[in-house]
């Protein structure tokens, strides 16, 4: 298969970026979308090598790209592309990494660019920075325990339906996807996942208010805008957290606000 | 010269672990406040280690290479997570689980260390509740278990097949509230280059900030290293990408002894190669192996016909397919360990019976779970497992089987440490995969988080203490010591060498090299002759690379091929360790198998007479590497030749 592929290439946070536009040929339709990459990576060095003997129309380009990526079966959450105006490219509920090249138009062109969210600054190329949802999650997505001193792990049984409903929350994989398809820049969907799955379980329901409120502080504190229910992050979102959620959240924040 | 000093505790293997902590010393809470540890590393072992010492009052500094602490290839862990609760009522205990290791490790393991892996599990299976770590749970609310390779009881936990996942989210929130406290300072995309020694002793790292490229210099009072395994010497690996064995390597290159390099899993159920434009492997967990069974055809017209498309597997009838592991091995049929089902697959394949193009893969298939437990059951189980394996196939695998094949997976190798995970150099403690102890020549399945926790959470927080409160009236390490000075000097040197090259040939194709010579001659299968040439062959490209690689870019940015090229220097040297070791163990143990060494079934064959030893390695610069022997006994469990058909 051949593609043409657009790239946005940015020096670093300050510097101002551009497209450059690339062309790949001999993709195997089962490569996967990372793979593809490597492969374009692959081809700029060796013409930054040999230019005469690797030249395939695309001289004068800033070297390999770089973008995030690493345990590649879809769960460390480091792949962080945006395909063709997409968060994780035109599939459902799948990362970047877990897209494969069948899925796109032979001889198509495909363009590719980083996270765009206020929350995420560019660092270099595709690579963002984002350490605003670490920051989010030390404001208080924890349970309040010290290693050891705890009971036996049967001790408080948990109806099963929580529990599952819990561990579908905790499917979050912490990309950015929701912030950076949300129109307003919301991190909504990652806050209410964490707020949620806790929420849900007994050793978590008791600092749930203070953890919902203090958590959307520090979200806003971080410059993510709010959330205006678009639903675009669920939509996006590759492990399928919906916004049910979201309504949880909003549950635990607002008696967390009336209790004040 | 170093000695090799153990230090397991006298006494009966119960008691050893609580008397050794009735008699550690212990750091006063004033004093713990003045003392800083480094943490390389946070996945499940560096993760818990660092939140926990946080706890206890420490000031701990934790780097991890990725963007954030949760990212580290812990996560990627499917299936669960091993404890000897005996919620099932099958008869399982602390001593049965240890058992079991020592057993599913050949005999290559230290007893003291696995019996107190064994003792804690259960802890860490409550420490994770409280947590709040979803494990699966039955309708009455209580949690539920799985079975896994190497053992007749379901003593492992889980979370849908995002165990290791939800576990590291667990550790990782530990941590976030640490750091919150500020106990723990985080240093996100940073990656260790070196180790720093203050007159024999850890006292601190040089680091580069992969952002800015900037070489940094941070000081300590111990050093902890919980970097992982070095599966990706052999390029594809179900490792990630950016998974490497340079911390580990950087510590054995400033004295620290390297136990058993050549121990490597195999894991017997990946999705196969498809091509030259792979960049890893995907593995499909083996709880699937609870459900599924594992065959390839009996007829070679069936092979062909399959290989052809002319048949599809589920055309072929019950009668003609041959379930080899039920067939070879019927008391634990699908149920082997690992390194068994390895081989297994590999002899079928070898024998022509492998079902892909390439003849390399077997049929991982759930008909009769299908028929006998129903779809529903299964998406529950494993929904998330199929649903990757159809996206990397386009096969659906509800309909026809899984194609498998064995892959690199983990290295049970790692640097040397005693009773209390110090290595021989004081003050540099090696936790979870990155060190040796507690797995042997294979790690059983749901094992490496079991052991990853126990060493974070329960074990390294009480050791260090012992060496701590020997430490406390030192000073804060001075970063501007000549010895830190000098390290960094070389690491700059190390560099700007590496940049100034500018030869031919990619940093990816060298490691791809590397990787066709180790899985070619220190894979599956390795004898004399291959080793022997994986050396000199390993020299070969060592030469090539450091004379003719190409670097693009420069130091001063975040640079993805400087790094690659710094691991891919370790990566060199580390493959060539891993071939002297597996040279010079001329036995057959599990996941190492020397051809020499075989029943004439085609089993391992053990040599406890000259290889019941741990193997250490000592650097020595441009020389070959010294071996030094920690002989292994076993007094409280019988040392016999594994047997998994009867």
């Amino acid at each position: 298969m051949k593609f043409t592929l657009k790239i946005w290439r940015q020096e670093n946070a300050k510097a101002q970026g551009h497209f450059e536009t690339y062309k790949v040929d001999g993709i195997s339709p089962d490569t996967s979308f990372l793979e593809m990459m490597d492969i374009l990576n692959e081809q700029l060095v060796n013409e930054k090598i040999n230019p005469v003997a690797f030249d395939k129309g695309c001289k004068g380009h800033s070297g390999p790209v770089s973008f995030d990526h690493d345990c590649r079966e879809g769960i460390c959450g480091a792949c962080s592309l945006y395909i063709n105006g997409r968060a994780h490219g035109p599939e459902s509920g799948v990362t970047t990494c877990q897209l494969y090249m069948r899925k796109f138009k032979d001889g198509s062109t495909i363009t590719i660019e980083p996270w765009r969210s206020s929350g995420f600054p560019i660092i270099k190329d595709l690579v963002v920075d984002r350490r605003a949802y670490d920051k989010i999650l030390q404001a208080g997505g924890f349970i309040s325990v010290n290693t050891g001193g705890v009971p036996d792990a049967n001790s408080i049984p948990i109806k099963k339906e929580n529990a599952d409903e819990s561990m579908d929350a905790a499917a979050c994989i912490g990309c950015g996807a929701c912030a950076a398809t949300c129109k307003n820049g919301s991190a909504m969907l990652f806050v209410a996942a964490r707020v949620s799955s806790l929420a849900l379980l007994p050793q978590g329901k008791i600092e749930a208010k203070r953890r919902a409120k203090a958590m959307v502080d520090t979200m806003d504190a971080l410059g993510f805008g709010s959330c205006t229910n678009t639903r675009a992050c669920e939509m996006e979102c590759p492990k399928g957290i919906t916004v049910s959620h979201i309504a949880r959240l909003n549950r635990e924040f607002l008696s967390a606000k009336l209790s004040e | 010269m170093t000695e090799l000093i153990s230090k397991v505790p006298e006494g009966p293997l119960a008691e050893k672990w609580t008397n050794h902590k009735a008699h550690i010393r212990v750091v006063s809470p004033a004093n713990k406040k003045k003392m800083e540890i480094i943490v390389i590393g946070t996945g499940l072992a560096g993760a818990s280690a660092a939140a926990t010492l946080g706890e206890l009052g420490y000031n701990v500094k934790i780097f991890c290479i990725s963007d954030s602490p949760r990212r580290a290839h812990s996560i990627a862990a499917q299936g669960g997570i091993n404890a000897a609760k005996n919620y099932q009522n099958d008869n399982d205990s602390v001593y049965r689980l240890f058992y079991d290791t020592i057993k599913g490790g050949d005999y290559r393991s230290r007893e003291a260390n696995v019996y107190r892996l064994a003792e804690v599990s259960n802890n860490i299976i409550d420490q994770c509740v409280a947590q709040g770590v979803p494990f699966a749970r039955d309708y009455g609310g209580l949690l539920d278990n799985r079975s896994f390779g190497g053992a007749q009881v379901s003593r492992t936990f889980y979370a849908r097949g995002q165990t290791g996942q939800q576990l590291l989210l667990g550790a990782y929130a530990a941590l976030n509230r640490q750091v919150a406290k500020g106990t723990v300072k985080s240093y996100p995309r940073h990656e260790m280059l070196d180790l720093v020694l203050i007159n024999g002793e850890a006292k601190g790292i040089i680091a580069r900030d992969l952002t800015t490229g900037e070489i940094q210099r941070f000081g300590a009072h111990a050093v902890v290293v919980a970097s992982g395994g070095y599966g990706n010497t052999y390029f594809l690996s179900t490792n990630a990408m950016n998974s490497n064995g340079s911390a580990a390597w950087q510590c054995y290159k400033k004295g620290a002894f390297f136990a058993n390099p050549c121990f490597a899993q195999i894991h017997p159920t990946c999705i196969p190669v498809h091509g030259d434009q792979q960049s890893k492997l995907t593995l499909m967990s083996e709880s699937l192996r609870n459900d599924g069974r594992i065959w390839v055809p009996k007829k070679l017209e069936d092979v062909e016909a399959i290989r052809k498309g002319t048949k599809k597997p589920s055309d072929i009838a019950e009668e003609d397919r041959d379930y080899y592991l039920e067939r070879r091995y019927p008391a634990f049929g699908n149920l082997v360990p690992r390194d068994v089902a390895s081989r297994a697959a590999k002899e079928r394949c070898d024998a022509g019976f492998g079902v892909n193009e390439q003849g390399l893969a077997v049929f991982l298939d759930f008909k009769t779970c299908m028929e006998q437990k129903g779809r529903k059951y299964i998406e529950e189980k494993y929904g998330n497992l199929f649903q990757m394996y159809e996206e990397i196939n386009d096969v659906d695998p509800y309909k026809e089987p899984m194609m498998i094949f064995p892959a690199i997976h983990y290295t049970m190798g790692g640097l040397w440490v005693d009773y209390n995970l110090q290595t021989t150099i004081p003050g540099l403690y090696a936790i979870g995969e990155a060190n040796f102890s507690d797995h042997g020549g294979n790690r059983l399945g749901a094992s490496a988080l079991m052991q990853g926790l126990a060493d974070g959470y329960f074990i390294l927080p009480y050791t260090i203490g012992d060496y701590l409160a020997s430490k406390f009236k030192e000073p804060k390490t001075d970063t501007n010591a000549p010895e830190f000075e000098e390290a960094e000097k070389k690491i700059k040197e190390r560099i700007s060498k590496l940049l100034s090259i500018k030869g031919k040939r990619t940093v990816d194709s060298i490691h791809k090299e590397l990787g066709h010579i180790m899985w070619e001659y220190v894979g599956m299968a390795r004898n004399e002759a291959g080793l022997k040439k994986a050396i000199s062959l390993i020299d070969d490209l060592k030469k090539e690379f450091w004379s003719n690689v190409y670097v693009a870019g420069d130091n001063d940015h975040f640079n993805q091929e400087l790094e690659k090229a710094l691991r891919v220097a370790d990566f060199l040297e580390i493959g060539q360790l891993m071939a002297y070791d597996a040279l010079n163990r001329r036995e057959s143990c599990g996941g190492h198998f020397r051809e020499e060494m075989q029943t004439e079934e085609g089993e391992t064959k053990r040599d406890d007479e000259n290889y019941m030893y741990v193997a250490a390695w000592e650097y020595k610069n441009d020389e070959e590497p010294a071996l030094h022997k920690e002989p292994l006994e076993f007094k409280y469990c019988k040392v016999a030749t594994r047997n998994y058909k009867d």
